[in-house]
C-alpha cells in the first residue's frame, strides 16, 4: 500500500511573489515527508498546490500513476478528485455541525450506505481516542480534542495521501509532544504517504522519513532527517536546524589538511579546497575538557547555560565564540579554562561565497 | 522556472493548455457568480446610468419647441447650458444647491455632535441605564425619516400656506415665525435626529476598540482631560466621525421626504426635491442634470473622506481586542446624565409618533377642544363634508391595498437583496486581489451616490419599452421590486462581505477536498455560517424599503402605490390626519417586522450596517 507523489518543476506566482519556484520532488510510496522552512518559504503553498486548493503556475504533479496537475498541458484535477486528505492548521472543524455531522459529511458525499457510515465514524473515533464525543459541537471540546477529530475526519474519509498543514502549531508544548507520537504511530498503521507541513524543526526531525527544507520557495535539500541534520547541503540549512545552532567559523582553507579560522586552527580534509570557507560544527560534535588535552585548543568559559538534561557552554578565543553542548549539568564555571576538540569527521565544510557544502567528511 | 519546458511544447498544445485553463477558470464557482453578478449589475446599473448622462446630452422631444431646427436625438450641450449658465439656472440650479449643502452639512453636524457625544457617555462613563440607551438609540432610525417632519409640521405649523396652525400657536398664542416652520432649520434638525444613529454606531465601536491605556499614558504625562480628548481620543475616532460623515451627509443631500413636506410649501427646493418638480412637468433632461450634480457632490464627498481616511486608517486596529475600559467617573451627576440621555431619546421617539396621533383624533384641525376629538378618520364612513368624503383608512380598501404592498414590496425587496448580499459576498472575497473581484465591488457601490429619484426617473423611461429578455415593465409592480433591489444593491454587498470575511476559507476548502460540489459546499457549510449575516441584510432590506419614498414616488401607479407614497399623496392633497395615521400604520408595521425578522438565527440592524 502506498501511493507515489511526483512533483515536477512546479512554481506558483502571487503576483510578483514566486512563492514556489520551480521545485521538484519525488515522495516514496508511505513517505512522511516533512515541508520546513521558516514562514513564508512556500511550504503551505506547494501543500495547497498538491491538494487542488491552488493553482501552480507551471510545472506538474502526479498522484500515483494519475496526472492531476499538468500547466504545459493545462489539466489540473478538481481537489475533490485527488483522493487526499488535509487536516488544516485550525482544524477547520465546521462550527455549525456535531462531531459526528462533521465526519459524516464526506461520507454522504460519497454515498455511503448510513450503516456504514456509523461504523467508519466510530472507528476513526476509537482510533484517536475520541469516543463519545460524536453529540458535541466544535465549541465544546478544548483546542487538543478539536485536533484529533480534525484527524479523525480525515481518517473517516479514508483518502490514499494524508496532508498536514501545521497540525499541531496551535497546541501547547506538552499535548504537543503526545499529538507527535500519536500522529507517528497513526501514519505507521496506516502507511499512507504524508506531506507534513512545518516550522518546528524538531517536529521534522522527530516524525519524518523525508525532510524538504524550503526558503524563498526555493527547495534547499531533500533528505533523510539524518542526512539533513548531519550533512545540511548548505548554510541556510545548516543554521535552520538544530538546537543551539550550529557554529558557523570562517576561515581560509589551505587546500590540504587545515582550514585558519584566525583565532585558532583545525585540522580536516580540505579535499583539494583551497581559499574562504565556513566550517560547520554541531555544539554538540565537540569534545570539552577541563584539563589540558594533546590537540585540544584552549578557550575561556564566557558564559554556562544548564538547562537539566544539558548545557550548553559558550566558549570564547580571542574574540571567536563557540557552542559546546554537553550531557547533564556541568561543572564547569564562568571564566574556567577549558579545552576543546574538534573531531575532522564532524566539520562539514561549506563555500564562503555559494553557501554550499564542500566536502562530506565520509 | 518552468517556461522554458512549456516553451518547447508545440504551438497547437500550448493553445489547447491555455484554452483549457481558461475553461477551468471561467466555470470555477466564484468567477461564475461573479460574471452572472457583473452582467446584472450592468444591466440595473451601469446602462440606467449610462442612459441618465445619455439624455441630458441629447435633445428631447419636449425640446423641439425651443430650439429652432433641432432634431430629436442629436447631441447637445442645451441642457448643461441652460442648468448651468443660463439665467434660468438661478432658479431651478443654484439655490437647490445652495439649500442641499447647507441643509446636509447643518443636519450632518448636529447629528455628529448628538451621536458623538451619546456614544462617549455610554462607552467611557459610569452612567447607568446603558442597555436602554443602546436600545432606544436604534429605534429613530427604523421610523420613516420624515416621520419627525411631519410630526414638526403638527407642532409649528403657522399660517404661511393657509390651512390650520399647529400646537405651538395654540400653546403660545402667537404663529410661529416663517424661518421655525418651514425651511432649512426644520429640515436640519428632523434630519440629524434621525441620522444621528450612524454616528452613535460608529463612533461607540471605535470607542470601544481603542485601548484606554493610550489616554493614560497620555494622563499619566500630565495632560489636561481636554488636551487627552483633543490630541489623543479624537484623531483615534476621527475615522468613524469621517465613515458617519459621508454616510450622514450623503444621505441628507439626497433625501426626498423631510424637504417635501418641509421645505417645498415655502418654495424651498433641495436638489432632490427639484429634480421632481422637474420630471414631474416633463423636463426629464433638466432633472437628470441635477442628478448627475447630486452625484457629484457624493462622489467629492466620498474621494476627500477617502484622502483623510488614507492616511490615517492605521489608526484603526490600535489597541485592538483585550482594551482596558477606562471610565470616567460622573459621580453625583450620573444619575442626571442618564436621565438627561434618556429623554432625549424617548422625546425624539414619542414626542413625534405622540404628536402624530394626536393630530389624527382631531376632526377639525388646529381646534383643540376634548369635543373634536373623533376616530373618523382611523374608522369612519364617507362623510362629504370631511376630507372630500374619504373614508376612514383603516376602512379604506385603497389603504388596505397599499399596505399589503408595502409588505410584498419589502419582503421580496428584502429577500432578493440578502441573496444578492450572500452571492456577491461570496464573488468579492473570494476573489479577492483578482480585478474582477475589484470590479464587482466597485460597480456595486454605484447606487449609493445616485438619487433615489433620479434611479427611479431613469427606470421609467428605460422600461417604458421591452428590453432585453425582459417585457415593457412600466406600471407593474416587479418593475417597484427590481428598482428597490438595484438600488439597495451597496449595502447587500457590505452586509454579504461582512458576513462573508467571518467565514474562513479553510471551512469552504475542507469540503472541496473531500469532493463537494459547490452546490453542496454552498447549502451545507456557507449558507448556514452566513445566515446571521443574511438575516441582518434582510432585516436593513425590510425596514428601508418599507419608508423608501424618493426612489419610488415617480413609479408607482394607482394600482401599485405603497404606504409611504400614499403618505405623500394625503399630505399634498391637504389632508394632514390622514396622511399621519398613514404613517402610524407604517410604523407600526416596521416595528412589529423588525420585532419578528430579529427573532430568526440572530440577526440585528447593526450587522445589516456592516458592523
Amino acid at each position: 500500500m502506498g501511493t507515489t507523489i511526483v512533483i515536477k518543476n512546479l512554481t506558483k506566482r502571487f503576483g510578483d511573489v514566486v512563492a514556489v519556484n520551480d521545485v521538484s520532488l519525488v515522495i516514496e510510496p508511505g513517505a512522511f515527508l516533512t515541508l520546513l522552512g521558516p514562514s513564508g518559504c512556500g511550504k503551505t503553498t506547494l501543500l495547497r498546490c498538491v491538494a487542488g486548493l491552488e493553482d501552480p503556475d507551471g510545472g506538474e504533479i502526479y498522484i500515483g500513476d494519475k496526472l492531476v496537475f499538468s500547466h504545459p498541458k493545462g489539466i489540473s484535477l478538481p481537489a475533490g478528485k485527488r483522493d487526499l486528505g488535509l487536516v488544516f492548521q485550525n482544524y477547520a472543524l465546521w462550527p455549525h455541525m456535531k462531531v459526528y455531522d462533521n465526519m459524516a459529511f464526506a461520507l454522504e458525499i460519497q454515498k455511503l450506505p448510513k450503516a456504514e457510515i456509523r461504523q467508519r465514524i466510530e472507528q476513526s473515533l476509537a482510533e484517536v481516542q475520541m469516543e463519545g464525543y460524536a453529540d458535541r459541537y466544535p465549541r465544546e471540546m478544548s483546542g487538543g480534542q478539536q485536533q484529533r477529530i480534525a484527524l479523525a475526519r480525515m481518517l473517516a474519509y479514508r483518502p490514499k495521501v494524508f496532508l498536514m498543514d501545521e497540525p499541531l502549531s496551535n497546541l501547547d508544548a506538552r499535548l504537543r509532544m503526545d499529538m507527535r507520537a500519536e500522529l507517528k504511530r497513526l501514519h505507521h498503521v496506516a502507511g499512507a504517504t504524508t506531506i507534513y507541513v512545518t516550522h518546528d524543526q524538531v517536529e521534522a526531525l522527530t516524525m519524518s522519513s523525508q525532510i524538504a527544507v524550503m526558503k524563498e520557495g526555493v527547495l534547499q535539500q531533500l533528505d533523510t532527517p539524518e542526512c539533513i541534520y548531519r550533512y545540511p547541503a548548505n548554510l541556510f540549512v545548516a543554521d535552520f536546524i538544530g538546537n543551539p545552532k550550529v557554529n558557523l567559523l570562517e576561515g581560509v582553507a589551505n587546500g590540504h589538511d587545515a582550514v585558519d579560522l584566525g583565532a585558532f586552527q583545525v585540522t580536516v580534509d580540505c579535499r583539494g579546497v583551497a581559499g574562504r570557507v565556513v566550517v560547520a560544527v554541531r555544539p554538540e560534535d565537540i569534545a570539552i575538557s577541563t584539563e589540558p588535552v594533546p590537540g585540544a585548543i584552549e578557550f575561556v568559559a564566557y558564559s554556562v547555560l544548564p538547562s537539566g538534561a544539558d548545557s550548553t557552554i559558550m566558549a570564547r578565543l580571542r574574540g571567536t565564540e563557540v557552542l559546546v553542548k554537553v550531557s547533564g549539568i556541568s561543572k564547569i564555571k564562568m571564566d574556567d579554562h577549558i579545552w576543546l576538540c574538534f573531531d575532522p569527521v564532524s566539520l562539514n565544510l561549506y563555500d564562503k561565497e555559494s553557501g554550499n557544502l564542500l566536502t562530506c567528511p565520509q | 522556472m518552468a517556461a522554458p519546458a512549456t516553451a518547447q511544447e508545440p504551438f497547437s498544445l500550448r493553445l489547447l493548455a491555455a484554452w483549457r485553463r481558461f475553461i477551468r477558470w471561467v466555470t470555477s464557482a466564484k468567477v461564475v457568480l461573479a460574471l452572472i453578478m457583473l452582467a446584472m449589475m450592468i444591466y440595473l446599473i451601469i446602462v440606467p446610468l449610462y442612459h441618465m448622462v445619455a439624455t441630458t446630452v441629447t435633445i428631447q422631444e419636449g425640446d423641439l419647441r425651443h430650439i429652432r431646427g433641432a432634431v430629436e436625438g442629436e447631441l447637445t450641450t442645451y441642457h448643461w447650458v441652460r442648468m448651468l449658465a443660463s439665467p434660468i439656472s438661478k432658479v431651478l440650479m443654484y439655490p437647490p444647491l445652495q439649500h442641499s449643502l447647507v441643509t446636509a452639512a447643518g443636519a450632518t453636524l448636529l447629528a455628529m455632535i448628538i451621536g458623538s457625544i451619546m456614544a462617549w457617555l455610554v462607552i467611557r462613563t459610569d452612567m447607568p441605564g446603558r442597555n436602554i440607551i443602546n436600545t432606544l438609540a436604534t429605534l429613530p432610525y427604523i421610523m420613516p425619516s420624515w416621520t419627525i417632519s411631519m410630526a414638526w409640521l403638527v407642532m409649528f405649523k403657522n399660517r404661511t400656506v393657509g390651512g390650520s396652525a399647529g400646537v405651538y400657536e395654540f400653546l403660545v398664542g402667537q404663529s410661529p415665525p416663517d424661518w421655525l416652520s418651514y425651511g432649512a432649520l426644520p429640515i436640519i434638525v428632523s434630519s440629524a435626529l434621525h441620522y444621528y444613529t450612524f454616528f452613535f454606531l460608529f463612533v461607540a465601536a471605535a470607542l470601544m476598540s481603542i485601548d484606554s491605556n493610550l489616554e493614560e499614558a497620555g494622563e499619566l504625562m500630565g495632560a489636561s482631560r481636554w488636551r487627552i480628548l483633543r490630541k489623543i481620543t479624537f484623531p483615534l475616532v476621527l475615522p468613524a466621525l469621517l465613515s458617519g460623515f459621508i454616510m450622514t451627509f450623503s444621505k441628507v443631500m439626497g433625501t426626498f421626504g423631510g424637504p417635501n413636506v418641509l421645505g417645498v410649501p415655502v418654495r424651498y427646493y433641495t436638489i432632490s426635491t427639484m429634480i421632481r418638480s422637474n420630471i414631474s412637468i416633463g423636463e426629464q433632461a433638466d432633472g437628470f442634470v441635477l442628478a448627475v450634480v447630486l452625484m457629484l457632490m457624493a462622489m467629492i464627498t466620498i474621494y476627500i473622506n477617502q484622502k483623510v481616511i488614507g492616511t490615517r486608517k492605521s489608526y484603526e486596529t490600535i489597541g485592538g481586542r483585550g482594551f482596558v475600559a477606562h471610565q470616567t467617573k460622573l459621580r453625583n451627576w450620573k444619575w442626571v446624565v442618564t436621565a438627561v440621555v434618556v429623554t432625549f431619546q424617548v422625546l425624539v421617539i414619542v414626542l413625534p409618533l405622540g404628536l402624530l396621533a394626536y393630530d389624527t383624533f382631531m376632526l377639525r384641525p388646529g381646534d383643540y377642544s376634548l369635543s373634536n376629538l373623533t376616530l373618523h378618520y382611523w374608522i369612519g364612513q364617507s362623510n362629504p363634508n370631511i376630507a372630500d368624503g374619504k373614508l376612514g383608512i383603516l376602512r379604506d380598501p385603497l389603504i388596505w391595498r397599499g399596505a399589503w404592498n408595502s409588505i410584498r414590496l419589502s419582503v421580496l425587496t428584502a429577500f432578493f437583496t440578502a441573496l444578492l448580499g450572500v452571492i456577491l459576498g461570496y464573488a468579492i472575497v473570494k476573489g479577492r486581489g483578482t480585478r474582477l473581484s475589484k470590479l464587482i465591488e466597485q460597480m456595486a457601490f454605484i447606487p449609493y451616490v445616485m438619487p433615489g429619484i433620479a434611479f427611479g426617473a431613469v427606470y421609467i423611461a428605460m422600461f417604458a419599452k421591452p428590453i432585453g429578455p425582459l417585457p415593457a415593465l412600466y406600471g407593474t409592480f416587479a418593475l417597484l421590486v427590481l428598482v428597490s433591489v438595484a438600488k439597495h444593491i451597496p449595502y447587500s454587498q457590505r452586509s454579504g462581505v461582512a458576513a462573508m470575511l467571518q467565514v474562513g476559507r479553510e471551512l469552504e476548502e475542507a469540503g472541496e477536498i473531500v469532493g463537494a460540489s459547490f452546490w453542496q459546499r454552498f447549502k451545507r457549510i456557507i449558507f448556514p455560517l452566513t445566515s446571521s449575516g443574511f438575516v441582518s441584510g434582510f432585516l436593513l432590506t425590510f425596514i428601508t424599503t418599507m419608508r423608501e419614498l424618493s426612489l419610488i414616488i415617480l413609479l408607482v401607479t394607482p394600482a401599485t402605490q405603497v404606504l409611504a407614497s400614499m403618505t405623500m399623496r394625503y399630505i399634498e392633497n391637504g389632508d394632514d390626519q390622514m396622511a399621519n395615521a398613514v404613517v402610524l400604520t407604517l410604523v407600526a408595521i416596521v416595528v412589529i417586522g423588525n420585532t419578528i425578522i430579529s427573532r430568526f438565527r440572530g440577526g440585528a440592524l447593526k450587522k445589516g450596517l456592516g458592523m
